[in-house]
This record gives C-alpha cells, structure tokens and sequence, in this order.
C-alpha cells in the first residue's frame, strides 16, 4: 500500500551549498518519524520542501501514493499537510485567535453582503483548542509579543491542530521550552497519533525522540546518514551517526 | 530572528519609562496612547485664547474644507505603512490626477462649443482621472512585489514619472482651466445653508443670495467632509473588520508568517498599492473640484511626506504591522490646525516644519516606548 506521504530524492541547492542532497522519506498515518542531524544538517530545509516554502530543485513528492505539487503553503495546506516552524512563524504583532486563523479567517455577513472577520467566534474555537491542549493563556487579547515561548508554541501547535491536519510537521517542538510545558507537547503529538495523524518531529533532544518516535530518520550535511527503528536502535548509534563517528575513526586512523 | 526578538526587547526595556512611574499607569498608558489627540485639544485652547479668528465655525469648516486632499492622502499612506512599506509616489498621483481630469473636461468641453451635456464632460473626465489614478499603484506593486524593488526606490521612480506626465499634459507649470464651471458647486458646496430670518436650504445656496454676500449666510458641513469621512470610514472598516485588513497587519507584522500562513503576499501587496495610488486620484479630482482647475503638484509641497508624517503622529510605526485610521485622521488634524493656528496668530511659516519636526520625534520615541498602543 502507498504510503501516506512520501518523498523521493529531493535536493535543494542554496548558491553553492547543496542544503539538502538526494534525500528520500515516508511517513505514514498514525506514525512518528523523527528527523535528526547537528546544525545544519538540512532538516529545516528539508521540511520547508515539504511544506511549499522552498521548491526543490530535484525530487517528487507523493501523497497516498498519487504525486503532488507543492508550489507554496497554501497548497501544502490544502493537501492537508500543516507545519509548526522553528521560528514559529506568528504575527508578533496579533492576538492569539488573528494567529490561530491566519490566512482562514472566519468570516460573518453583516448587511447580507459585507463579509467581516467574525471576531467572536474565533476567539471561542481558539479558548476551546487552547483548553484541548490545556494550556494557559490569561489573554487572549494579548499580542503573541508579549506571551512566554511556552505560550507561543502553545499557539502555534493550536494553530496546526485546529484545521485537522493529515500530515503534521514539527521543526524543534520543545526547544524554547520549559519541562513541564516539553511534557505537554510530547504528551499532545502522541494523542495526536493516535488520531491517526503522520507526524514529522525535528528534534535535537534524544529523550523526546525515543519517547514519542516510531522510526528516526538521520541527516548530516544534506544528506540521509542512516534511518532505524526506535525499536531497533539506541542513542548512542543514533548520536554516532548524526556526528558521522565512522568517517571521524576512518580519519583518524 | 531570535536575535532580532532580543534586541527588541533590549530596545524596548532601555527606553521603556522606568517601572511604577507615570507611564505605568493607566493614566500614564492612556496619555501615550492619545498623545496626539491631548496635543490637538491643547493647540485648539491655546489658539483660541491667542488669537480672535481662530475659534469660529467657519473657520473650523475651513480647516476640514483644505484638508480634505491631506485626508485622503495619508489614509492612503496608512494602507502602505501598515504593510511596512512606504509609498513616495501618492503626491505626484494626486496631481496628475487633477491635470488630467482637467485636461480632458477642456477638451471635451471647449468652452461650452462642442455639444456635449455637460455631466457627460464631468464623468468622462472623472474616469480618465480616476482610471489612470490606478495605474502608478499597479506598477508600484508588481516592481516591489515580482521585481523585488524596495518600496522606497520603486515609488521614488513612479514619482519622478508621473511628475514629468503631469508637467507635460500641463505644458510646463500651467494650471489646466476650462473644465466646467460646474464641478465648483459639487467642490465648493454646503450641506446646509442657513438665512437665519429667512430660509433654509440644502446643497444650493439661496437663489436670491449672491456669491459675493455668500459669507451673510451660514454655512454648515461642506461637501468635502462627506468625501473625507466616507473615505475614511470605508478605509476603516476595511483594516479592522474584514480578512483583507487583517491580512495587511498580518503581512507588515510578519511577512514570514503571512507567507506561510498562506496569504497571497504578492497580490495583497499589489492590491494594497493600487487602492493607495486610486483614493490619491480620488483626492486629485476632488482638487479639481474645490478649485476648478487642474493643479499640477508643486515640486516642494511635499504632500507625501506630510501623509507620511500625519500617519506616523497617528501612531502608525514605519516598520509595520501598526496603524489605525482614526488616528491617521488626528494627525492630519494636527497638522492642519498646527499651519492654521500659527497662521492665524502670526507666526512665521518656518517654525511650523519645526512642530512638525518636533512632533514626528515624539512619535517616534512613544511608539519605541509602547509597541502594543494603537
Ligand atoms: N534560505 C537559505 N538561503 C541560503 N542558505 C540556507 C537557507 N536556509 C538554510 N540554508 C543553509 O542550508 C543549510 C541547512 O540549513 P537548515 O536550516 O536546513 O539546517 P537544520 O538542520 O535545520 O539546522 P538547525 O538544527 O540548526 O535548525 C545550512 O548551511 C544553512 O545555512
Ligand atoms: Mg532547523
């Protein structure tokens, strides 16, 4: 059977780096792919591929085994596919509904014909999604400007999780975070698999990778160094291959 | 980006008013938030104080009347600034407007020789104003969009080019007469005319009152403030009520975001351009109309940069995301009552570029001071 998405031999080339180099992947519904590597190792970028922000230069991409295009995010988000960014990717200067339906604003007729943002209601939808994720927030009113980095996450996932996502992409979930709140959102994207969503988790930290994944897929500089089963692996093969032990040994010999 | 978040926050607590002092309270925060409309209150006491001429329906009425190009033009700069973008062109939109609204009443009209009726002279003369009013704004939106021109130098270009077509349909610093004389009473009329002992009318002054004992009569809300309000009011409703005006703070607050949330970046953009570039043209002919001859935009009047300024007093912040037109139309009024005022008690012109100087650094250092007024 085809799998949910799938992406075969992708590069992307920025000037002369090649950021991301013949780089192939699947996921599946109801399951959790990790993708890890150091610091530019090309999983942003990777992602971004995904989720219509860059176009690649090679590659295809296949979603329940039919291939699709993915020109900008709004494709991306139609074909289901949603994405929490690194750098989150808010409107500082909005309020936490603006940002939850940004770029789908609900709309009410007022006059029978002038469509206006119908404020109210997606402020009761954003106070039930938040409530979902039992998170916090005393305002909704406040501008994400002034929320903690626990509380901006908290409004980005909202944001992903509202539209019911078929594919849902995570770059460093739990970095800014504080424990508790790390919890909550490792908590969330199993109960979210449970839903039977794919999700594509990008994480440094290993503990949430061998907690919530089922398969890891490791990059090093652009390209795919390796892919396992959590089930199959432990941290300490994982972390060599994300530093490229074998080729530092082979060097020092 | 997390660096750029830092340094805002380090910029914001440097200049941020020290804790538990005035600024923190609520009449602290309600002062900085309408700096400019207790400024506005404070110049109309102290000009009415000063000087005799000042407090008087008429000439309030007059300050309304003249402002109206002001009006329109710095709700069109609001569109853009909010953006985060700036658009230096709107200046010379507005005169080319008016010329070429002229220049085709002229010579459709020939002094009342060719026939035509003449409301047919004032609405083919008002679309090719209007219609050509468009196209600065779309050339403004594809270079800054599709061509990756910053805002600055592609309005700076379209201003330098509708300058010269102006110029040129103008013959070189003539103001273009010969439009009907008809359009003045559209311009120039009131809502109401009141003879106190006698009568009462609307939109036409008494027959039996001519225009040299016009002032005998009393004259209330000019037709230019119908134009300025529902311009105003439509701009908005737009900005805070609808998808579109969302969209424009969500764009100027994160163009990252906008992007990837799924807005159509590129069109807003171009849209936001062109509706600045119309209600510019719109604010040309109405120029026609006030004074019946098509003016060609002065080098040196600097209307954009008054729009610039007035949105800015208004609370809008140049960097984006921030801007709301009712503020945008107190700072026009403060512009306005400032030349007025100052006029009227003598002052000499010059020390009005040091308020306005004076007054846009204000501007500056209080959106700095509290990036979520407005
Ligand atoms: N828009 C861009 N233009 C040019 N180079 C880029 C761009 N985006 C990423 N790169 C480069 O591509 C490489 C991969 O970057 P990417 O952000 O994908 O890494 P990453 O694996 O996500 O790293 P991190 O863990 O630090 O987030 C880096 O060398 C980066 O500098
Ligand atoms: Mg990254």
């Amino acid at each position: 059977m085809a799998h949910l998405l799938e992406a075969k031999n992708i590069t992307k080339r920025f000037g002369g780096l090649t950021a991301v180099d013949n780089v192939s992947f699947h996921v599946d519904a109801g399951e959790v792919v990790a993708l890890v590597g150091d610091n530019g190792a090309g999983k942003s970028t990777l992602i971004k591929i995904i989720s219509g922000v860059h176009k690649p230069d090679e590659g295809e991409i296949f979603l329940n085994g039919q291939k699709i295009h993915i020109d900008s995010p709004i494709d991306a988000i139609s074909h289901g596919i949603e994405t929490i960014y690194q750098d989150l990717a808010l409107a500082e200067n909005m309020d936490v509904p603006s940002n939850i339906f940004l770029g789908r604003e609900r709309t009410k007729k007022v006059l029978g014909c002038i469509n206006v943002v119908d404020y109210e209601h997606m402020s009761s939808e954003s106070r039930k999604v938040l409530d979902r994720l039992d998170i916090r927030i005393p305002s909704l009113k406040a501008n994400i400007r002034n929320l903690s980095g626990g509380q901006r996450q908290a409004v980005a996932i909202s944001r992903s999780i509202y539209w019911n996502a078929k594919v849902l992409i995570m770059d460093e979930p739990t970095a800014a975070l504080g424990i508790s709140e790390q919890k909550k959102v490792l908590e969330l994207v199993s109960s979210l698999k449970k839903q039977g969503i794919a999700i594509i988790i990008i994480s440094h930290q290993m503990y949430d990778v061998f907690s919530v994944a089922d398969r890891i897929i490791v990059m090093r500089r652009g390209i795919k160094a390796g892919e396992r089963l959590v089930k199959d692996t432990t941290s300490e093969e994982v972390v060599s291959l994300i530093v490229g032990a074998e080729s530092v040994e082979k060097r020092s010999q | 980006m997390a660096v750029e978040r830092t340094l805002k926050d380090a910029r914001f607590k440097y200049i941020s008013p020290g804790s538990g002092g005035f600024f923190q309270t609520s009449l602290g925060r309600f002062s900085a938030r309408n700096w400019a409309l207790l400024f506005l209150i404070l110049m109309i006491v102290v000009f009415s104080i000063g000087s005799s001429g000042f407090f008087d329906i008429v000439n309030f009425q007059n300050i309304i009347h003249l402002s109206t190009g002001a009006f329109l033009l710095a709700a069109a700069e609001l569109l853009v600034v909010i953006t985060g973008g700036i658009d230096l062109s709107i200046g010379y939109v507005y005169g080319l407007s008016s010329v070429l609204g002229a220049k085709v009443m002229q010579i459709l009209y020939a002094g009342g020789a060719a026939g035509m009726p003449v409301w047919q002279v004032i609405a083919l003369g008002c679309l090719a104003a209007l219609s050509v009013s468009i196209l600065p704004g779309l050339a403004n939106g594809v270079l800054i969009t599709h061509f990756k021109v910053p805002p600055f130098i592609a309005t700076m270009g379209m201003w330098g080019i509708c300058n010269g077509i102006t110029l040129f349909l103008a013959d070189g610093f003539m103001p273009v007469m010969g439009a009907p004389s008809e359009i003045n009473a559209i311009g120039n009329s009131y809502f109401l005319y009141i003879d106190p002992s006698k009568s009462i009318s609307f939109f036409t002054k008494p027959s039996y009152i001519t225009q040299a004992d016009i002032r005998s009569i009393l004259r209330l809300v000019p037709n230019s403030l119908f134009l300025s309000l529902a311009v105003l009011l439509v701009l908005g409703f737009v900005l805070g009520r609808t998808r579109f005006g969302k969209h424009t703070y969500a764009i100027g607050g994160s163009m990252d975001a906008a992007v990837r949330s799924g807005i159509d970046v590129k069109r807003h953009l171009i849209m936001i351009y062109v509706i600045a570039s119309f209600v510019s043209g719109v604010a040309g002919l109405f120029n026609l109309f006030q004074t019946g001859i098509g003016n060609y935009t002065p080098s040196g009047a600097n209307y954009e940069l008054m729009a610039v300024a007035a949105v800015v007093i208004g609370g809008a912040s140049l960097t984006g995301g921030k801007g709301r037109i009712l503020g945008t139309a107190v700072g026009v009024l403060v512009l306005a009552v400032l030349e007025n005022g100052l006029q009227i008690i003598g002052v000499s012109a010059f020390y009005r570029y040091i308020g306005v100087g004076v007054l846009l650094t204000i501007a500056v250092i209080i959106d700095r001071a509290f990036p979520d007024l407005f």
